[in-house]
């Protein structure tokens, strides 16, 4: 198995996911955009970065290159699709996951720890937690304020689709412990399959144990528990 | 064929939170205006070429609903003028 790991022109987490990816033992490959999904792909990362420079809106301009086509097609397949933060923004941009990744409450850049409460362990992401685990993932973002219609966002709580979303120390949800003002503290959610999951904080930037806390790494993992079913 | 300008204004849905204006209304108020509140929006001005003003409205939709916005945080209006 390899994860597809597509670096757009702006991309700047890639290598960094490539990385971590490899220190679990998954392997991992960098993938230019305009060359296309490799046909051995069996997992993809939309990794962070700035791509296109953040034209018009974060994720908007990568979210409707030719390889998104392929990425939800893969997606539909059952290949599981990791978006980390600017990919985060490229996939509900694209339609992978619903709602949108717009600027912080702070109008600010925030580069900070932050606290996360695993909303469900019955996924290939937190396969690795237990439901209400609280982990600590670094977040790095000036748009990355969920916002969801009302409706839609009771939706996704129904269907059980949100992921992680922002906690204090304890796994409290509450105004002070979200970073950005995101709508529901969501930090991240599946897509229409639990294979596909975004989220703004980096797991990819907690998984290395010379640089720091490595509770990504248990999302990161994802790969390797889809990849002994497919 | 005519030549046509569309204007597609792109804004924030009412109620979705604006941090940017925010600033900018603050801003003003620490250069010494008085001001209510502050709405910004992104103005697209697409110059093509269309058989009616309907059929160059009809593309500038398109082209709002399949990229200027995001239906799920804004509203957008088209104007089109004669160029």
């Amino acid at each position: 198995m390899t994860v597809s790991i597509v670096r757009f022109g702006g991309s700047n987490c890639d290598r960094d996911a490539e990385r971590a990816l490899e220190h679990l033992g998954i392997d991992a490959e960098i993938v230019w955009h305009e060359d296309g999904l490799p046909a051995e792909t069996s997992g993809i990362v939309l990794p962070g970065g700035f791509s296109y420079g953040d034209y018009l809106r974060a994720g908007a301009m990568a979210a409707r290159s030719p390889i998104m086509a392929e990425v939800r097609e893969a997606a539909a397949d059952g290949v599981p699709v990791l978006g980390i933060c600017n990919g985060a923004q490229v996939g509900c941009e694209s339609g992978l996951t619903e709602g949108a990744f717009t600027t912080n409450e702070s109008a600010r850049f925030q580069c900070e720890p932050v606290h996360l409460r695993v909303e469900r362990a019955d996924t290939p992401w937190t396969a690795a937690y237990e439901e209400g685990d609280v982990i600590e993932v670094p977040i790095a973002h000036g748009e990355g304020r969920y916002e969801i219609g009302d409706d839609r966002l009771a939706a996704l709580e129904a269907d059980d689709r949100i992921l992680f979303r922002y906690c204090d120390a304890d796994g409290a949800v509450d105004g002070d412990s979200n970073p950005n003002g995101s709508k529901g503290a969501v930090a991240g959610l599946l897509g229409e399959r639990e294979t596909v999951a975004v989220l703004m904080p980096h797991p990819e930037r907690a998984a290395l144990p010379d640089v720091g806390p490595t509770d990504g790494q248990g999302i990161l993992r994802g790969f390797e528990s889809v990849a002994d079913k497919l | 064929m005519t030549a046509y300008t569309a204007t597609v204004t792109v804004r924030l849905k009412r109620g979705v939170l604006d941090p940017e204006a925010e600033t900018t209304k603050q801003a003003l108020e620490r250069l010494g205006f008085e001001l209510e509140a502050l709405r910004s929006a992104d103005r697209f001005e697409i110059d093509l070429e269309a058989d009616s003003a309907d059929g160059a409205r009809e593309r500038a939709d398109e082209m709002a609903e399949r990229l200027l916005a995001n239906p799920t945080i804004h509203d957008y209006d088209v104007e089109v003028d004669e160029r």
